[in-house]
């Protein structure tokens, strides 16, 4: 992985040395920007590596602070070719650490672990990233749409391709005749 | 008028339009009903420093059933809408619409696939107050504009 300028010191943190170290082949790589430490890894192993961050008394992440996702539109070097890249807070109460794990998803395969078996709070969020962005979390005990209706046809309206104003949803009601 | 001064000087006369609308005109219940930013502004048009109660409109409800006047402030998102033309069902007549600020009226710069591009595409409007948000003077004008409305209307048509 290029790591962009100034942003190298990700590879020397001591918590990117510790997923290296037990995940070299999931591991791609780690940036720090603005004391914001990423590590960037493979889907395939962001269970293994969550339950590791999440049980090791050294890291003892044990907060998840937010899920969200990107859409790159593919071709993207940030996520290998990959369209979506999916973004995990991580917090760690006690020791008053932070991590941001990076996985990307590709757009044959739209989908990823759930770490609500690790997080329990990742339930919500990852419905949301599934409403809005439309990857699946295999999983996941409940994978249906939070924000808009169970019954929204239109697809997924944070994808870069949907169209912003969307696509006649917003002008149907039912209650029309005065 | 042929019967002014032909009573004593506590009677006053006018027709039963005038005395109804009148009656109507000073005592709107406002529904709250904040969406977004300008319901704090609708608050603050509340509040001592404004007094929307100088103007007969200052005895917010929280239910419709007791409202005479929905003052929709606010973002209508897509989902809300419903609920907005349910609530606006369940008051009685005679009821008046205000559409405060420009996201209720038109939209404003939320053109998205989940805002409703102005609340009149499912309820009629009375009163629309442009700004964004108003600012309380504005919503107090738009509350004597509509007494002005409900004072010219005909309360009593022939069938």
């Amino acid at each position: 992985m290029k790591i962009p300028a100034g942003m190298e010191d990700g590879e020397g943190h001591p918590i990117s040395q510790r997923v290296k170290e037990g995940y070299p082949t999931g591991y791609i790589g780690a940036t720090l920007f603005r004391g914001d430490l990423s590590i960037h890894i493979k889907k395939e192993v962001l269970l293994p590596i969550c339950r590791f961050l999440h049980d090791d008394p050294d890291l003892d992440l044990d907060y998840l602070i937010h899920i969200t996702s990107v859409d790159y539109g593919g071709g993207d070097p940030r996520t290998f070719g990959d369209r979506y890249e999916v973004v995990y807070e991580l917090f760690s109460i006690r020791k008053k650490h932070q991590v941001r794990i990076k996985a990307g998803v590709s757009e044959l395969d739209c989908q990823i672990d759930s770490v609500t078996p690790i997080w329990k709070g990742a339930d919500f969020l990852e419905r949301e990233v599934y409403d809005m962005m439309g990857i699946r979390f295999s999983g996941h005990p409940n994978l249906k749409r939070i924000l808009l209706p169970d019954d929204y046809s239109e697809g997924y309206p944070l994808r870069k391709d949907f169209p912003v104003e969307g696509r006649g949803w917003r002008d149907t009601f039912e209650l029309i005749d005065r | 008028m042929g019967l002014t001064g032909r009573f004593e000087s506590n009677f006053i006369t006018m027709t039963v339009d005038n005395a109804v609308n009148w009656a109507r005109k000073g005592s709107l219940w406002p529904l709250t009903f904040g969406l977004a930013c300008c319901a704090i502004e609708m608050m603050a048009a509340v509040a001592s420093r404004y007094d929307i109660d100088r103007f007969g409109a200052g005895v917010f409800r929280g239910s419709p059933r007791q409202s005479d006047l929905m003052i929709v402030a606010g973002t209508v998102c897509r989902r809300m809408a419903p609920v907005i033309r349910t609530v606006y069902d369940q008051m009685p007549e005679p009821k008046y619409v205000i559409s405060m600020g420009s996201c209720a009226t038109s939209g404003n710069i939320y053109n998205s696939y989940a805002v409703v591009q102005g609340v009149d595409r499912f309820i009629p409007v009375d009163i629309y107050v442009p700004g964004c948000p108003p600012t309380p003077e504005a919503l107090l004008e738009g509350v004597l504009r509509l007494q002005d409305q409900i004072m010219s209307r005909k309360v009593f048509v022939k069938a």
